[in-house]
């Protein structure tokens, strides 16, 4: 239960990360509060859009989905349901992969580092990383029988 | 878990908070050297048409669709474009109108792009424009170029302040894009693509054939 508890704040804040990120790269906010990082040069790569659609925007969609599905989780009728847990583990799964490719363009291709999505890869990978830890231990609940 | 539910709520109502004030506060903001308030991003529809070189009475008018970070465009603008200056533009027959079309498969050329708006917006967009394409190695090392076009923007005599407000705000973003979509409508699928007196021209992109063209265009009828 912990785990899912810390799961679901994680998304939130990676939700609100996405979030500031997409409301920038739509122009709603003027600039980044960036430090001394290439943030605006990442957000003005081709990088920064995918399939017409701002990357940030994907990642708004992401959280989100984990953040409903996580939630649900902590309803007492599906607390010990194995599904949820699968379905968490293999959206989170495909979330760690999305920001490895994300990354690894900032690191590799870019050569610009944007902190805000650092910030996000690193709450990214922690969800996985419990998602995958929820999915391999046992159930503390048994699951209803229908 | 009525406590968690608590976290959760005030996490979210922070973040909330903070996000809605950033999105209000923009008008506001303003850089140390940036003059007071930051300008707005410039929407697609202000109606901007394109930087250009020449008499606004010239009798023919060669607009180009460019990429900064294309070889092509670049050897185009080095080896071509003087000579285009020289015997065309600075004699009356054209006026040269520049479009900018970042093609998608090349990693700068928005950014680039964004840096020739951004050197427009206080009068030296043809400074910056020969500089990039003068100085194309900044395309060919796969680095970022951010440092090298600030070095250009310095060498040109921008305000580095307003410059770099401009550049982080990403102001001209949307009339970049709004030239992409003007230049697809026009059936543009590569860079340099021309258009004389808004026909596309498929001839060969050299000086010779375009003063033979503009010459046919300009030659008085008997």
């Amino acid at each position: 239960m912990i785990r899912r508890q810390a799961l679901v704040l994680l998304t939130l804040v990676g939700l609100l990360v996405a979030t500031y990120l997409w409301l920038y790269k739509i122009g709603v906010l003027g600039q980044l509060q960036c430090g001394t990082g290439s943030c605006e040069f990442v957000q003005a790569s081709r990088y920064a859009e995918l399939f017409g659609l701002p990357v940030a925007l994907y990642g708004v969609g992401g959280y989100a989905v984990l953040l409903v599905l996580g939630l649900a989780g902590l309803q007492p009728r599906f607390v010990g349901d194995r599904r949820v847990t699968r379905l968490l583990a293999a959206l989170a799964t495909v979330g760690f992969a999305f920001t490895l490719y994300l990354t690894a363009i900032e690191l590799f291709v870019l050569h610009a580092i944007c902190r805000w999505c650092m910030a996000s890869a690193v709450i990214m990978t922690a969800i996985w990383v419990l998602s995958i830890l929820e999915q391999r231990s046992r159930p503390s609940v048994a699951a209803p029988s229908r | 878990m009525k406590g968690f539910y608590l976290l959760l709520g005030a996490v979210a109502l922070i973040g909330g908070g903070v996000l809605w004030y950033g999105s209000q506060a923009k008008p506001e903001r303003g850089g140390a050297g940036n003059g007071g308030a930051a300008p707005l991003p410039v929407a697609a529809t202000d109606g901007f048409r394109g930087y250009t070189l020449g008499s606004d009475s010239a009798p023919v008018e060669i607009r180009e669709y460019s990429d900064f970070e294309c070889p092509f465009c670049a050897a185009f603008a080095t080896v071509q474009m003087p000579v285009i200056r020289e015997q065309l533009i600075a004699t009356g027959k054209v006026r040269w109108r520049f479009r900018d079309f970042p093609l998608p498969t090349h990693q700068y050329s928005r950014y680039a792009a964004l840096a020739g708006q951004c050197a427009g917006e206080q009068g030296k967009f043809w400074e910056l424009h020969d500089r990039l394409f003068t100085q194309h190695q900044w395309a060919q090392t796969g680095k970022n170029p951010r440092s090298p076009f600030r070095d250009f923007a310095r060498e040109a005599g921008l305000d580095l302040d307003k410059y770099d407000a401009c550049m982080d705000g990403q102001r001209y973003a949307a009339r970049i894009q709004a030239s992409v979509q003007e230049g697809e409508a026009a059936g543009v699928r590569g860079t340099p693509s021309f258009f004389v007196n808004g026909r596309p021209y498929s001839g060969r992109g050299t000086s010779d054939d375009f003063k033979a063209l503009v010459d046919s265009l300009t030659k008085p009828h008997k």
